[in-house]
């Protein structure tokens, strides 16, 4: 039975939270404010406590999550959330604080954030870094504003970014949200950035290279000494999409390859969860000739204390209304003080070596557009399927029926028919055995039975949905349906 | 009465000086379900190759591309509320817009049938 | 140190022999050696949860919280009464741990609570259409300009002087970066008046953006406002306190086109700023410029409903350079928490907990007037924020932190000429005593 929805179990009446009771003397509203602005009708259910309870709780249950099993998105590092992060979050000196409150009684959360940017840095080796982006395409924007920043006070005239077409969506959205045009660059046979198409279109415009190394196919750019030459010959700027830093910390870091900007995102490569898309956290790491430009408030020491600084003549100025998803930066921090400097390495040592794992196996029955090692995620092409009638979303739904989440589908756009596989390092052997072996027995099943998977899954909460009636007829508003 | 091709998988139907335009049955395969067209407005002026609107389907979104040079005498405001049937008919009920030829002669320059037949093999 | 890898030896070794290397050194081998990590990062070694726990609530203990002491702050973030259910229910892996609904079958409790918090949004706020939540309160702003410019074709903009001045901030920052104007309508007697909006319209302008009630808690007549916009082809943006919207009209109602706002207050901790909640909702005509995720109610093969991400030929990942957003990431955590406040306080608990907080922040208005030395600068009508003129406002709220009051948000931090003036927020957590005692305590510092 579908859960009703919250408004269907409404009863007029009902209460689900009692307040203390009023302790002045009131007066009516209606003596202080004009009656035009005073509230008419408020369309809200009215429930129990239990009733509130339940009814999530039941919801709850229809999620897959990291908590219930194996959830191979690429490109979004779904590793375990470890559970004494949500502890640290909510513990009252950090969650029961206002922003507005004086310096001197938020010291230790001063201390906290300063902290985190040191370590962060060192991670990125950048210089400095901000932790006010609230998220990666947000983090995106912040470090092209710095760019742009840049650029001005160079005196470049630079309009047009550099983006290869694996990268993510958000990339090219970014350079339009600050105003730079996007130029695309192919990849190349062995999936990094194809030199010569770069070459043939750098030009004294081009004010930065946006790029995730390892790509977005997990392969490590080689070249990426190479790019940085050329991108700096022209007085651009290398910029990092640090969604793909778990497979590398420790082992190599964006500062030495030669990138100036890098923007993270905490809720993959840092563990804080991702809350069924969000909040997440995107803090931005610059080289020092950069660091003038970063959003302000900054976090300063001055020896004694930990100050708000928001008098930076050449910020690019603030970003957010805030520090930043400051409780989402508490849990980075947790994970960064558990794991140190062996911890992190090891993750990405780990992550790297389930992907391969994987990859070595899978290999053999699905088609892999580039055969070399990965990092700590790898790209499938599902086109071998086509001739028994079998897409990419059908193998991608099929795995919902054994339990497993799907990999990202049909990104990287270059790669056809592409599966997207992203173990991480918090899933045992035993899991990614599982695994593929319910991807092999897909394959068979696209052989022998492509129905069932055409019409798979079978066992979900519920089955196929018509998109397409969804994205004609909208029915985005309970009060507001179509007929 | 003639329909002629470009190359970005729009048709056009001559009649008199006015053209109809739409998207062929190649595209409207390709594309897939179509959820919604963002039409021009009736009086705006296109120019030949130059984007005109959108068609978006649940997974991806295209440009539409003017066949020709002209005035928008006429929408399809039927696409509003179906815009399935870019779907089912896309060279019939399907239509996107009719366009007032500034130049006539530019007509002549489209694909045949046969030509952009060769284009979607 | 503690691990979260669960590989053992064996395995490693098995599954080194798999891929066919000798060891994990060798995966990395293509990255050049003048590239590679000499050494180790330079960070504290790792260490076991409890002893991490152990100095993280150190670090934590040294805050002063708005438990042991009186928190009279606000100014876009507010110390509310937070029930407890709400927790419990976010630290169920099943919603914590999920990520974006990508696969909608596996994600029917993700979506149909989105689909629940949207409809909720548009209820509060009277709009058609609302997303599944954008960042927080600031950058909702800067996503509804994006939308009135992309809307009216116009680049310029008028920002209500009263407008949070950290919004504008951030208005200035991104919205700036592409080109957009602003213009800056300023107050008189805490609110604008909205000739001077009349005066600077014209029809280059995009949109007004005002909030309600603004930041010195004046309700802002955004009616009147609103409908000087419209006469010039401009959209009217105001961003709302969810809150008071249980007392007072929703902008919907009264002419909004655009409604963002902070969702903080609607059960989410105060936690130094963030995750908050940035809500945006608009009507039917701007449903293909709402940035970021909708979610829609649809039906499944078999004809049972079912929930999806919805128009997302809108969205960055479709649309690349041509989307109008780069928002991916939201807040989704956060719209829960409001959905479960708003659930569970229900209608007559949100207008109570609007009624309480007027009603105190009115009180402590009466009590503050027997103060000596205390004024008032404006006389509007007011929600539960005041702006108070206090002698020597920054000592005295010095003093006041040190007795336990966090007793207000100088003004000066950003109007110059507010000196001495400070921003009280009163919501329904505090209690008659606490406001007399903050009057008595008051009267002490400025008269002792
Ligand atoms: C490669 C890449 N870049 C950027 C982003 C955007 O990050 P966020 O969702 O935090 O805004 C993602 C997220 O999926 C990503 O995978």
């Amino acid at each position: 039975m579908a859960e009703p929805l919250i408004f269907d179990l409404n009863k007029d009446g009902r209460r689900g939270y009692a307040l203390p009771a009023l302790d002045v003397p009131a007066l009516d509203p209606a003596d202080h404010i004009p009656s035009r602005f005073l509230r008419q009708e408020l369309p809200l259910p009215s429930l129990s406590e239990l009733e509130v309870v339940r009814h999530f709780t039941r919801l709850s249950r229809l999620n897959h999550s990291v908590d219930i099993g194996f959830y191979p998105l690429g490109s979004c590092t779904m590793k375990y959330n470890p559970k004494v992060n949500e502890n640290m979050a909510r513990l009252p000196g950090f969650a029961h604080i206002h922003p507005q409150q004086p310096e001197e009684t938020v010291q230790g959360a001063l201390e906290m954030l300063k902290t985190l940017e040191d370590q962060l840095a060192e991670v990125t080796g950048m210089d400095a870094m901000t932790l006010q982006p609230a998220a990666g395409a947000h983090g995106e924007m912040t470090g092209l504003l710095i760019m742009k920043a840049y650029h001005k006070k160079q005196g470049n005239h630079k309009t047009k970014i550099m983006i290869p077409d694996s990268g993510h969506g958000t990339n090219p959205a970014s350079c339009s949200m600050v105003g730079y045009e996007v130029i695309n660059i192919k990849s190349d046979a062995r999936g990094s950035i194809d030199i010569e198409d770069l070459k043939a279109k750098l030009s004294p415009d081009v004010a930065g290279l946006m790029i995730t190394n390892p790509s977005t196919l997990g392969l490590f750019d080689e070249n990426i000494g190479e790019l940085a030459s050329l991108i700096h010959s022209v007085d651009g700027l290398l910029y990092y999409d640090g969604a793909n830093l778990n497979a590398i910390m420790g082992w190599t870091r964006p500062g030495d390859m030669g990138f100036d900007i890098v923007h993270l995102n905490l809720h993959k490569t840092f563990s804080t969860p991702h809350g069924g898309g969000g909040p997440g956290a995107g803090p931005v790491g610059v080289k020092k000739h950069l660091e003038a430009f970063l959003p302000n408030p900054r976090v300063v020491f001055d020896g004694k204390k930990y100050k708000l600084q928001t008098k930076c003549r050449e910020s690019v100025g603030p970003v957010l209304g805030s520090v930043g998803n400051f409780l989402v930066l508490v849990r980075a921090f947790a994970y960064i003080m558990v794991n140190g400097r062996e911890g992190l390495k090891n993750a990405s040592a780990y992550a790297v070596l389930n992907a391969n794992y994987m990859m070595a196996r899978l290999k053999k029955t699905y088609h892999l557009p580039y055969d070399r090692f990965c990092k700590h995620e790898f790209v499938l092409s599902g086109k071998s399927l086509a001739q028994y009638g079998v897409k990419t979303l059908d193998v991608a739904k099929r795995l919902l029926d054994f339990g497993f989440h799907a990999p990202t589908i049909y990104f990287p756009m270059i790669v056809e028919e592409s599966m997207m596989f992203e173990p991480t390092e918090t899933e045992s052997k035993g899991t990614l055995d599982c695994f593929m072996e319910a991807m092999e027995m897909i394959a068979r099943e696209a052989a022998e039975n492509p129905d069932n998977l055409k019409n798979a899954p079978l066992k979900t909460p519920v089955r196929r949905l018509d998109e397409a009636t969804a994205a004609r007829k909208p029915d985005i508003n309970y009060f507001q349906r179509p007929e | 009465m003639t329909t002629k091709f470009t190359k970005e998988h729009e048709w056009a139907k001559l009649e008199g000086d006015t053209v109809t335009v739409g998207i062929t049955d190649y595209a409207a395969h390709q594309l897939g379900d179509v959820v919604f067209v963002e039409l021009p407005a009736k009086g705006s002026k296109l120019q030949k190759d130059k984007v005109f609107g959108t068609i978006e389907s649940v997974k991806t979104v295209s440009d539409l591309y003017s066949p020709v040079t002209g005035e928008v005498v006429a929408v399809n405001d039927n696409l509003e509320n179906n815009p399935a049937l870019v779907n089912e008919e896309p060279m019939g009920a399907g239509w996107i817009c009719k366009v007032k030829m500034a130049n006539p002669s530019e007509f002549d320059q489209l694909l045949s049938e046969a030509d952009y037949k060769k284009i979607c093999d | 140190m503690a691990t979260y890898i669960p590989t053992t030896p064996d395995e490693l070794q098995e599954m080194l022999g798999a891929i066919g290397v000798k060891s994990i050194d060798d995966l990395f081998a293509e990255i050049p050696p003048e590239l590679r990590l000499q050494g180790e990062l330079n960070l504290p070694a790792g260490m076991s949860e409890s002893e991490m726990a152990r100095k993280v609530a150190r670090l934590a203990e040294t805050n002063e919280t708005v438990d042991k002491n009186v928190c009279f702050l606000g100014g876009g973030a507010y110390d509310h009464i937070i029930p407890a259910v709400i927790d419990h229910i976010l630290l169920r892996g099943d919603f914590f741990t999920a990520y974006t609904p990508y696969q909608p079958e596996v994600s029917q409790g993700t979506l149909q609570c989105i689909y629940e918090y949207q409809s909720l949004i548009c209820g509060l706020t009277g709009m058609d259409q609302s997303n599944a939540s954008l960042y927080e309160g600031a950058t909702a702003n800067v996503e509804a300009i994006n939308m009135a410019t992309a809307q009216t074709g116009r680049s310029k903009v008028l920002v209500l002087q009263t407008l949070n001045p950290e919004y504008r901030r951030v208005i200035n920052t991104l919205n700036g970066a592409l080109g957009v104007e602003i213009v800056t309508v300023p107050f008189e007697d805490g609110a604008v008046d909205p000739s001077r909006v009349q005066e600077l319209m014209n029809d280059k302008i995009a949109a007004v953006v005002m909030q309600y009630p603004n930041f010195f808690g004046s309700i802002e007549d955004i009616e009147r406002i609103s409908e000087i916009a419209h006469a010039a082809g401009a959209l009217s943006i105001v961003s709302a306190n969810p809150i008071a919207l249980g007392l007072i009209e929703a902008p919907g109602k009264l002419g909004a086109d655009i409604v963002t706002g902070e969702g903080q207050p609607l059960g989410i901790p105060l936690s130094f700023g963030g995750p908050y909640l940035g809500f945006i909702a608009a009507k039917k005509a701007l449903l293909r410029r709402m940035p970021g995720r909708i979610v829609g109610r649809t039906k499944d093969i078999d004809g049972k409903i079912g929930f999806v991400l919805t128009l997302q030929a809108r969205e960055q990942h479709i649309r690349r350079e041509k989307a109008s957003s780069n928002i991916c990431s939201n807040q989704a955590l956060m719209a829960l928490n409001a959905t479960i406040y708003m659930s569970l306080l229900g209608r007559d608990g949100i207008k109570e907990v609007a009624y309480q907080s007027f009603q105190k922040a009115h009180y402590m208005k009466r009590e503050l007037a027997k103060v000596e030395g205390v004024s008032f600068p404006f006389t509007g009508s007011f929600f539960h924020e005041l702006v108070v003129k206090i002698p020597n406002a920054r000592k005295v709220l010095g003093k006041m932190s040190k007795k336990g009051v966090f007793a207000g948000i100088p003004l000066d931090n950003w109007f110059t000429s507010l000196k001495d003036c400070v921003l009280i927020a009163v919501t329904e957590k505090r209690t008659k005593d606490e406001i007399d005692n903050y009057c008595n305590m008051l009267g002490g510092f400025i008269n002792g």
